[in-house]
């Protein structure tokens, strides 16, 4: 029977087998018998991690290019793989590395490439990809007509649900081609090395605004920041008030901010905040009234409470980051 | 050095746009503009062209007659010249496509470095400029958060919220930047109006030796479109606070924030 290929990710701290990777298992299973691509040497704990979840086959390689250069050796790695095994499909989690790769190996292998999937289903013709457009109105599904399809997943649409096996390991024993060396990582600094970005290039802000009420619960701004290693930032409200300094101020006269991920805490959404902060790639607001303007952006918001759910949130990070 | 920018001309405003008969994004009804991220580039062309003499940028688009619109606000912006790839069997390209399309188009007008936004602001795939290298034979280098163009070689910055990494790769090469590179310069009168005076060559597939190949060939087909009327349901109640916070850090692992 023809697998199904998956990418696995490996967190950079303790190597283990991610989340994303069990959601992508959950869906392949749907397409046909998932292999497991595992850019790591196979250690016990991360192939039972994945047998759990329904890979019937492992797929490891130890070559240290795949960790020196992640997306080039992934790409030969998944091209040699589907060349062989001639896959129903490949599946890649939905994110800058898996972007990066599911594009190159597309055109390497002249095949349709659909991009950040919400659900995967087989169907007559084939397997079917469905996306959500433009901002959620639409759902669209599509299939490839050319080659081995490659789908891009939002994993986190996904609720992984084990199915345990008995994984089969196979060591894949290629060598890469001298242009595999081409991109050279030259620096490397994990994240939260006494780093703190400036506003305007700062990958991850909190921002807060009047619905946390006081200079002393703005402190949660700069504690949830300090958790997840971001920049503080305040709505004009907040500095208009004192409780964040001028140079933090998130709107049109302020800066005008880019991060991958902003949280806005109790910050109802002005036209003029609203201009600096709609470029964000993930919108997530917490505020008290249903009908702040800012829901309309934000990809998950939250009504409720800022000094009763952002404690919780700081509880829940300091459990998470225990007991992983 | 020849910098060659790819560009694409999206709708304005993607609220309350919807699709063709024929599943298509229906974009006549909006106007458009260039695609943000893609100033982003057209800006970083321009700030290595004022460190080295030698540099020729050209703005390159594929798409309908409206998407010069975008090639114009690249010449403002500072590109030297443009060429725009317009041709009625390339309607309904998929990124394999595009991509193939705009490699040939940067395969004729010889290139050391490429630059272009990370994403599209409609379909947000950010896959064209990782094809386009894959095609062209060279290496590539997505979501630079900070560009610094050497002698023979680029570096890049990125910050993939796991940690900074820097790479370096020999040119030519394709680099794809983030809109976190830096805020483009608003352009004067000046060049505003010194942009009318610049080239504009608009090439047909034919032009590119693409006419009886597979360039206009779509390699996915759009099965079914259908309308949500609400939109995603993404607005928790906070009941429990303890539930919400549960929700939202899922959100943030999935994320990889976490």
């Amino acid at each position: 029977m023809r697998p199904v290929l998956v990418l696995a990710d490996h967190t950079a701290t303790d190597r283990s087998v991610c989340r994303s990777t069990c959601a992508l298992l959950t869906l392949a299973r749907r397409l046909g018998p998932p292999m497991a691509v595992l850019c790591t040497p196979a250690d016990a704990a991360g192939v039972a991690r994945l047998g759990r979840f329904g890979a019937t086959t492992v797929a490891t390689s130890s070559r240290t290019e795949l960790d020196e250069h992640p997306a080039a050796a992934r790409v030969e790695l998944l091209a040699h793989l589907a060349r062989r095994t001639a896959p129903v499909a490949v599946l890649v989690a939905s994110h800058r590395l898996g972007q990066e790769v599911a594009a190159r190996l597309a055109a390497r292998l002249g095949s349709g490439l659909v991009s950040d999937a919400v659900d995967v289903r087989l169907d007559a013709g084939g397997p079917v990809a469905v996306q959500s457009a433009l901002l959620g109105a639409y759902r669209v599904e599509s299939s490839v007509t050319r080659g081995t399809p490659v789908f891009t997943v939002r994993t986190d649409a996904v609720a992984p649900v084990a199915a345990p096996v008995e994984p089969v390991v196979e060591r894949v024993d290629i060598g890469f081609p001298p242009g595999v060396r081409a991109v050279r990582r030259i620096a490397r600094r994990p994240a939260g090395a006494g780093l703190h970005p400036d506003l305007a290039t700062a990958a991850i802000v909190v921002a807060g605004g009047r619905g946390l009420g006081s200079q002393r619960s703005f402190g949660l701004v700069g504690a949830l920041a300090e958790a997840l290693r971001g920049t503080v930032g305040g709505s004009h409200t907040a500095t208009e008030l004192g409780w964040c300094d001028r140079r933090d101020q998130i709107d049109q006269l302020g800066t005008i901010i880019h991060p991958r991920l902003y949280l806005a805490l109790g910050i109802s959404g002005s036209v003029r905040h609203r201009a600096a902060m709609q470029h964000a790639e993930t919108i997530v607001a917490i505020d008290r009234n249903p009908t702040a303007p800012i829901f309309d952006l934000a990809d998950l918001g939250v009504v409720g409470d800022v000094h009763r759910v952002v404690p919780e949130l700081l509880a829940e990070i300091r459990r998470r980051r225990a007991t992983r | 050095m020849r910098v060659v920018v790819l560009v694409k001309h999206v709708p304005c405003a993607l609220r309350g746009m919807g699709f063709g008969a024929d599943h298509t994004l229906d974009r006549a009804a909006r106007r458009g503009q260039l695609n943000e991220p893609d100033e982003y580039a057209v800006d970083q062309a321009l700030q290595i062209a004022l460190r080295r003499r030698d540099v020729q940028i050209t703005a390159v688009t594929m798409g309908p007659a409206e998407a010069v619109g975008a090639l114009r606000k690249a010449l403002i912006l500072g590109a030297d010249e443009a060429v725009h790839v317009l041709d009625d069997r390339l309607h309904g390209s998929d990124a394999l496509g595009t991509a193939r399309v705009l490699a040939a188009a940067v395969g004729r007008l010889g290139f050391d470095l490429v630059l272009s936004g990370s994403a599209s602001s409609d379909s947000g795939m950010s896959a064209v400029p990782a094809m386009v290298a894959e095609l062209l034979g060279v290496p590539v280098l997505c979501f630079a958060d900070l560009l610094r163009v050497r002698e023979h070689k680029v570096e890049i910055g990125r910050d993939d919220g796991a940690g900074l990494q820097a790479f370096a790769v020999a040119l030519p090469a394709v680099v794809s930047v983030t809109e976190r590179c830096g805020e483009p310069r608003r352009p004067t009168l000046a060049a505003t109006l010194d942009a009318h005076h610049k080239l504009l060559r608009t090439w047909s597939l034919a032009d590119l030796g693409l006419a009886d190949g597979d360039a206009g060939v779509a390699t996915t087909v759009v099965r079914t479109v259908t309308a949500r009327p609400g939109g995603a349901e993404h607005v928790v109640l906070a009941d429990a606070p303890e539930v919400a916070a549960i929700r939202v850090a899922d959100f943030l692992a999935a994320h990889q924030f976490l």
